[in-house]
């Protein structure tokens, strides 16, 4: 026998809560927001009323928040310490995408800009 | 010294240690899901890399059509509003699968999958549209690029739509069960990161790219 019970130590991400109310509640307020991001990014991106080159930051970071919404909401990934496991593999995860990523954004922009003549040549180059 | 240990929490009351740790492995409703989390998050990487090449390569045109004469907003919208409700209602499906309402859960999974097959469907059209306009994956380094990408991910809804097919027959023949439950939670979480990723699509691809 043991003395504690295992599923009060860790929870399965997406694991549905107990009460049916705060379960409902969460995928609610979840939805709602993420339609405000959603509909704010489409309104960011067509609008002409802010700074352009600002326009693509600001919209990654709304992505970046919506996708906060659905980790939190919808998977049901909290700070609290039966949740460790699962934001120890997630935080894994982001690292790993962020390196490939910038890495990869950042050399290819320098290639391009550093060891091509023009746009032109760098379609040639990159035609497959 | 024993009972000294196991009041402490060292072993278990009596038993062998199990070299998993002083409580033993976690349950397997637990493990389950945790190492479907797992694959989650490294097909996460997948993308990443899918995502890194499309950036590297989005002005590649070669002459040929570029993001702003091909995509359309108002069929993004839709298609974003489609999925995000999917995911939404296939939460509910979670809610009332815990409460065993079989009915329920069964109507709930329809709609996600149906939600999920107008988001194929409109993507499908857009894929249809954009060869028949001259813009094939062979066009252009950047048209290679996007079909990839977006491809991919249109290839995981479908298995999603597959699987949740399967998950609605199996509850249907088998009943909440322990190991159906464990099948139906890894669903969820495969559908919501199916939605998380098209976030990432619609701002990169589709916003981003048709910025003025």
């Amino acid at each position: 026998m043991t003395e504690h019970d295992p599923e009060q130590l860790n929870v399965a991400p997406g694991a549905p809560h107990d009460s049916m109310l705060s379960e409902t509640l969460s995928y609610v307020i979840g939805l709602a927001l993420a339609l405000i991001l959603t509909g704010v990014s489409f309104w960011v991106a067509s609008t002409s009323s802010l700074w352009g080159p600002g326009v693509a930051v600001g919209l990654v970071v709304l992505a970046i928040a919506q996708m906060g919404i659905h980790l939190v909401f919808f998977l049901h990934i909290t700070s609290g310490p039966d949740n460790t496991n699962n934001v120890l593999a997630l935080a894994f995860g982001v690292l790993i995408v962020f390196l490939v990523m910038i890495g990869t954004i950042w050399i290819m922009s320098h290639m391009n800009a550093n060891m091509l003549p023009g746009p032109e040549m760098t379609n040639l180059q990159m035609q497959h | 010294m024993t009972t000294e240990a196991a009041t402490i929490g060292l072993t278990h009351g009596g038993s062998e240690d199990t070299g998993l740790g002083h409580r033993g492995p976690e349950s397997k409703s637990i493990v389950v899901p945790y190492g479907f989390w797992l694959f989650v998050l490294s097909d996460m990487v997948l993308f990443s890399a899918l995502f890194a090449t499309y950036a590297a390569l989005s002005n590649a045109t070669d002459g040929g059509p570029t993001s702003n004469q091909l995509f359309d907003r108002n069929l993004v919208a839709i298609e974003t509003i489609a999925l995000l409700m999917s995911s939404f209602v296939c939460g509910l499906a979670m809610i009332t699968a815990k409460r065993k309402n079989m009915a329920w859960t069964q109507i709930w999974l329809l709609v996600t999958g149906l939600l999920g097959a107008v988001f194929l469907f409109i993507e499908l059209y857009e894929f249809a549209k954009m060869i028949g306009e001259g813009a094939p994956p062979q066009r252009s380094a950047f048209l290679s690029a996007f079909f990839t990408l977006v491809g991919c991910h249109g290839a995981h809804v479908t298995a999603g739509l597959l699987w949740i097919g399967t998950m609605m027959a199996q509850i249907w023949a088998k009943g909440f069960q322990e190991h159906i439950m464990r099948r139906l939670l890894c669903l969820s979480v495969f559908w919501h990161a199916l939605d998380i990723i098209w976030v990432a699509i619609f701002t990169i691809v589709y916003l981003i790219g048709t910025l003025p």
